[in-house]
């Protein structure tokens, strides 16, 4: 029996497809195992090991290498806060000893209730609107203390549940998982964040 | 205009020239001229990673000397190099400067201190000095990722010898490294732990104390210990091995390096079975594999008491000459425990003394002698370089395992072509080109098919074009093909193979054959002459008649045989069919010659302990011939003597002499009667034995610094040369009335008629485990525990058919009643067939083997019952 659901196992054995070497998918399958449970259990490495003719020791060692996948269950929303230089000297360190206290939970924790995880991070790219925060890979934009309890306070009423999906969903990966995966699809729930942002934007006003 | 195809690149290495093979990596031409570079990640048996860096010379380039890691780059003509400037000195010591940053000063707890690459390396290229005052890494010490092996991770460098081992040796990564920076550590699979059966290896090549074998952790210091070079005879694939001891107690074993043999790999139960050799000195129970017989035991009034030498042969040789009077009254079976030297004396005794034609090294659980006798033989190095492999045999990784290895890596790297049939688990078959599956009874129906270009046979589980894709590898004539053949399923009758054998050898004249048989020194004993028509020398007298174990069991059951020697190894806990084996043993007088105990005692009028591996001088032959020495290490226990001593007394009693008094004498005698070269090997103590009936045998003699060669020689090792022993040419002869076996002998069997199975019934498939109910692992309180249980695997075809799941208890009943058994899958198993393991216990301590084993037929049938 597969771990994962129909529908990813097909995408997974399509991604295999690509690849002369089944090994060569073991990434971007990964990411798929992480979006189906959050993080990477131990059926899911099983899942991909089998799929790409290695052994789960080979599989966890390699997702070990990379931040951005959890061998250990996270909480629905990861969030991280950049302390790399530019965000360093806006003041990163501070604002990620303040979401610790707001989130309740130390850093690489997860709080209590099993919503939050957070994450201290390097670099995000972001740099002009230090310090740099995100939520599930999303950047937020939130760069004071005061927007940030905001911005919690929003996720835990589910305000932004159709703009920052649970964690393990990346958009990235569906757009390159099989090559055809839809454009539309894409373009789609990106029109619904654009939207669901301008709402918000409008109520905030 | 031919192009003219250089053999030698010549190099500048501190501006000396040398001339080396090209595409030779730099380190090992620097090593060739004498200029050892100090490593830690390179090993010359696997694919180097330039991970340490600690192999850093400088090169000149275009850009002048630069530094680049000697593990990591081929030489080329005209390349100019020095590994002795300042700055190469100042890159050795950066880099030691570096791991030894993260590495704990644990040396005086350490059980690498001593032998360990990085102290050397680091006392002869290191600055003596640490400027390192910060806090180091810490990690929970040491875990273990294996039943064998434990893991303090502090310790790691992070050469990824033991990952590459896993991957690119073993071939199951089964360990990885996980984690990044300071952080990384090597890791097994949290639900897969390390328990592969080659472990061991990754410890003894572990270039620091990171990963420590839970038997000798902490047992000794390398200083105390003492060592010889030796031959392991757990198996007949015949590892060189170092074994060392401290006092009379064995405390290690560790593999060297014989380019034709092992490579430097030993499987698990090689390395860490010598605790059954010291023997559990708790135990008394005759009857446990865990206990040594160190004195000669007389049975009286039903019970096994100790005696006399004296007493116990005089008994000993009484039971013989009473039963010798009737003609064939007595008869031996076993022997391919025993050296070569011990084979022959016991052949003298039973033969020349006895009168009798009735011996038997193999336990009924081998294949015909004279058949394999009669194959064209191939090297282990010929099977691992063959263009085709073809495999009729029992899992390889299970039976004999560094063949294994040597087999998997050449048809990794070559590429070569394995043709496989299948009857169930086989660790190779991931890499098979064809895999024919086949149920028992039909190896022969297959081979048929396959040689005379027929289609598959009818109801086979292999298709046609599956068929002609295997012709078409083995081609022809079978030019380049070797086949390995061995006995896959016990409860399948020997003939069904020896007649897909004999096809294989008729229809293919230019293929050669590898005998997987598994026992340490069958082939030796065969080689003396210690099976029925055989003669030493590999000899074969073909009018002569004798019975083999099984004809023997029969005969002393049906009162035509009264006596019996059992040479060796535990009958019992061999044959297929043991509650026929008890009941014969019942009603004969049986004289035990063994260092163990085991369930034959029972049976057991007169037992002689005899010296065992480690504890004696001699030869063992291995599965492709080879002759190699073994040397003892410790002092037999007790009284227990070898077993030349113990037939040439016997014989002395009985009125005649075998001639032999010692080991030398029965090498020697070897040698001068058939040109077997005993003697020779035994003397010369060469490294890689000599085949037997191979003209060019050179062979090497090397210091023995089996922790450094190959890979890291410790500091000290430098400058010790290698020496070349003499090239010896040895060909065997027979004299007298024998010759040399050929296919020709053998008269072709009438037709093989298997039952058919109906469609309720699962042919029994029982094959073999490394980790059994033997000696080697009964005796070693570290192994024992990896004994498994045993279980019925099925294909799940068949438990989908049947409704059952993997887990589940069934009922499963054969010729002689029914055992409870739980499922597992196994897509390894042939359809339609149930597979079992030979010598392992359910859960109620009974053995599957001795309930579904059907004596009466060619192959046994079972079926399954839901509870
Ligand atoms: S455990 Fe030993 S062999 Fe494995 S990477 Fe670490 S130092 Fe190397
Ligand atoms: S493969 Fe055989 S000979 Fe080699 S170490 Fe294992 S038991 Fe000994
Ligand atoms: S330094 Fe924080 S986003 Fe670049
Ligand atoms: S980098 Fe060459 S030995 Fe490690």
């Amino acid at each position: 029996m597969s771990h994962f659901q129909p529908e990813l196992r097909q995408r997974a054995e399509e991604l295999v497809a690509l690849y002369p070497r089944s090994r060569s998918a073991m990434l971007p399958l990964l990411h798929l195992a992480q979006e189906q449970d959050g993080y990477l259990s131990e059926a899911g490495i099983e899942e991909v090991a089998g799929l790409t003719g290695t052994t789960s020791a080979d599989v966890r060692g390699t997702a070990s290498f990379y931040d951005m996948f959890h061998l250990e269950p996270v909480g629905k929303y990861v969030v991280g806060v950049c302390t790399n230089i530019a965000c360093l000297l806006a003041g990163g360190e501070e604002f990620l000893e303040h979401a610790s206290q707001t989130l309740g939970c130390a850093v690489g924790a997860t709080s209590e209730d099993g919503l939050f995880t957070l994450e201290e991070t390097e670099c995000l790219a972001d740099c002009d609107k230090a310090p740099c925060v995100q939520v599930n890979h999303r950047y937020v934009r939130t760069t004071t203390p005061e927007s940030f309890d905001t911005l919690v306070g929003d996720l835990r009423k589910g305000v932004h549940d159709a703009d920052i999906p649970s964690h393990g969903t990346l958009i990235r990966v569906k757009r390159n998982g099989g090559l055809r995966a839809s454009h539309d699809e894409i373009r789609e729930q990106r029109a619904t964040s654009s939207a669901a942002r301008a709402k918000r934007a409008e109520g905030n006003s | 205009m031919t192009d003219v195809i250089k053999t030698t690149v010549t190099l500048n290495v501190n501006g000396r020239p040398i001339e080396v093979k090209p595409g030779e990596l730099l380190i090992e031409a620097c090593e060739q001229a004498g200029d050892y570079i100090p490593r830690f990640c390179y090993h010359p048996r696997m694919e180097p990673v330039g991970m340490c860096r600690m192999c850093l010379v400088e090169v000149d380039g275009p850009r002048g000397a630069t530094l680049q890691p000697a593990c990591y780059i081929h030489v080329t003509d005209g390349m100019n190099v020095t590994t002795n400037s300042e700055k190469v000195k100042k890159a050795q010591d950066g880099v030691l400067e570096f791991l030894l940053a993260n590495h704990p000063l644990d040396c005086p707890v350490c059980d690498k201190g001593g032998e360990c690459p990085l102290q050397d390396q680091t006392l002869t290229h290191g600055s003596g000095e640490t400027r390192f005052i910060e806090e180091k890494r810490h990690f929970v010490k040491p875990i273990e990722i294996g039943k064998l092996v434990l893991l303090d991770r502090e310790r790691c460098i992070q050469c990824a010898r033991c990952t590459r081992f896993s991957d690119e040796v073993a071939g199951d990564t089964e360990i990885a490294f996980s984690g990044r920076g300071d952080l990384i550590e090597v890791a097994p699979s949290p639900t897969k732990p390390f328990d592969s059966v080659f472990s061991g290896n990754t410890v003894q090549i572990c270039p620091v104390g990171a990963l420590t074998a839970k038997p000798y952790r902490f047992s000794a210091r390398p200083w105390d210990l003492e060592q010889v070079e030796s031959t392991c005879t757990t198996c007949a694939v015949g590892c060189r091995v170092a074994v060392q001891s401290s006092g009379n107690r064995l405390t290690r074993i560790l593999g060297v390096d014989s380019d034709p043999v092992n490579h430097g790999w030993l499987c698990d139960k090689g390395r860490f079975s010598l605790d059954s050799i010291d023997g559990n000195e708790e135990s008394r129970d005759l009857l446990s594999a865990a206990t040594r017989i160190s004195q000669p035991l007389l049975r009286e009034n039903g019970v096994l008491k100790e005696v006399t030498w004296d007493e116990a042969l005089e008994a000993a040789a009484s039971i013989l000459r009473n039963a010798a009077q009737s003609s064939d009254g007595v008869g031996a079976v076993g022997g391919a425990s025993l050296t070569n030297e011990g084979a022959f004396a016991w052949e003298r005794l039973v033969r020349g003394v006895l009168g009798s034609e009735h011996l038997d090294a193999q336990f009924g659980d081998g294949l015909d002698p004279v058949v394999l006798q009669a194959l064209p033989k191939a090297t282990i190095d010929e099977a691992a370089a063959a263009k085709t492999i073809v495999t009729l045999t029992g899992d390889l990784r299970e039976e004999l395992p560094v063949l294994f290895l040597r087999l998997r890596e050449n048809i990794v790297r070559q590429n070569s072509a394995l043709i496989e049939f299948g009857f169930g688990p086989s660790a190779l078959r991931s890499l098979a080109r064809v895999s024919l599956a086949i149920r028992p009874g039909e190896a022969h129906l297959a081979a048929r098919a396959l040689c005379d270009g027929s289609d598959a046979p009818k109801g086979a589980i292999f298709t046609n074009e599956e068929l002609e894709e295997a012709r078409q590898h083995i081609g022809d004539s079978g030019e380049g093909v070797v086949f390995v053949v061995g006995r896959a399923n016990l409860a399948e009758d020997s003939s069904v193979l020896e007649e897909a054998i004999r096809r294989f050898a008729e229809r293919y004249p230019n293929a050669t054959f590898l005998v997987a048989l598994r026992r340490a020194n069958v082939m030796g004993a065969l080689d003396m002459g210690l099976a029925p028509r055989l003669r030493p020398g590999r000899g074969v007298d073909v009018a002569a008649s004798g019975r083999d174990t099984l004809d023997q069991l029969a005969a002393l059951r049906d009162g035509e045989q009264k006596a019996l020697l059992v040479l060796g190894g535990c009958l019992i806990g061999n044959v297929a069919d043991a509650p026929a084996a008890r009941a014969a043993l019942e009603k004969a007088d049986v004289i035990a010659v063994t260092g163990h105990g085991g369930a034959t005692l029972a049976y057991a009028s007169v037992v002689l302990p005899a010296a065992v591996q480690h504890e004696r001088r001699g030869t063992v032959t291995n599965i492709e011939g080879r002759v190699s020495a073994v040397t003892p290490k410790i002092v037999a226990p007790g009284s227990a003597w070898p077993d030349v001593a113990i037939a040439a007394e016997l014989a002395e009693l009985l009125g005649q002499s075998i001639g032999l008094t010692s080991v030398e004498q029965a090498a020697k005698a070897i040698e001068e009667t058939t040109g077997y070269p005993a003697l020779s090997v035994m003397n010369d103590e060469l490294h890689d034995g000599v085949v037997v009936g191979r003209a060019d045998a050179s062979s090497l003699r090397h210091a023995l610094d089996p922790m450094a060669f190959p890979g890291i020689r410790s500091t000290e090792a430098v400058g010790i040369a290698s020496y070349t022993g003499s090239t010896t040419t040895v060909l065997a002869h027979s004299s007298g009335v024998t010759k040399g076996a050929s296919l020709s002998d053998l008269t072709s069997s009438p037709e093989i008629e298997v039952g058919i199975a109906d469609a309720y019934s699962l042919t029994l498939y029982a094959s073999r485990r490394l980790y059994d109910r033997g000696i080697a692992m009964q005796g070693s309180p570290a192994l024992q525990p990896l004994i498994p249980s045993s279980a019925l695997a099925l294909h799940h075809v068949d438990l989908d058919r049947l409704g059952v799941e993997s887990g589940t208890v069934v009922k499963v009943t054969g010729a002689r009643g029914s055992i409870l058994l739980p499922v597992v899958l196994d897509e390894h198993v042939a359809r339609g067939s149930a597979g079992i393991f030979v010598g392992t216990l359910n859960s109620s301590g009974e053995n599957p083997l001795d309930v579904l084993f059907d004596p009466e037929h060619l192959i046994s049938q079972v079926r399954l019952e839901t509870r």
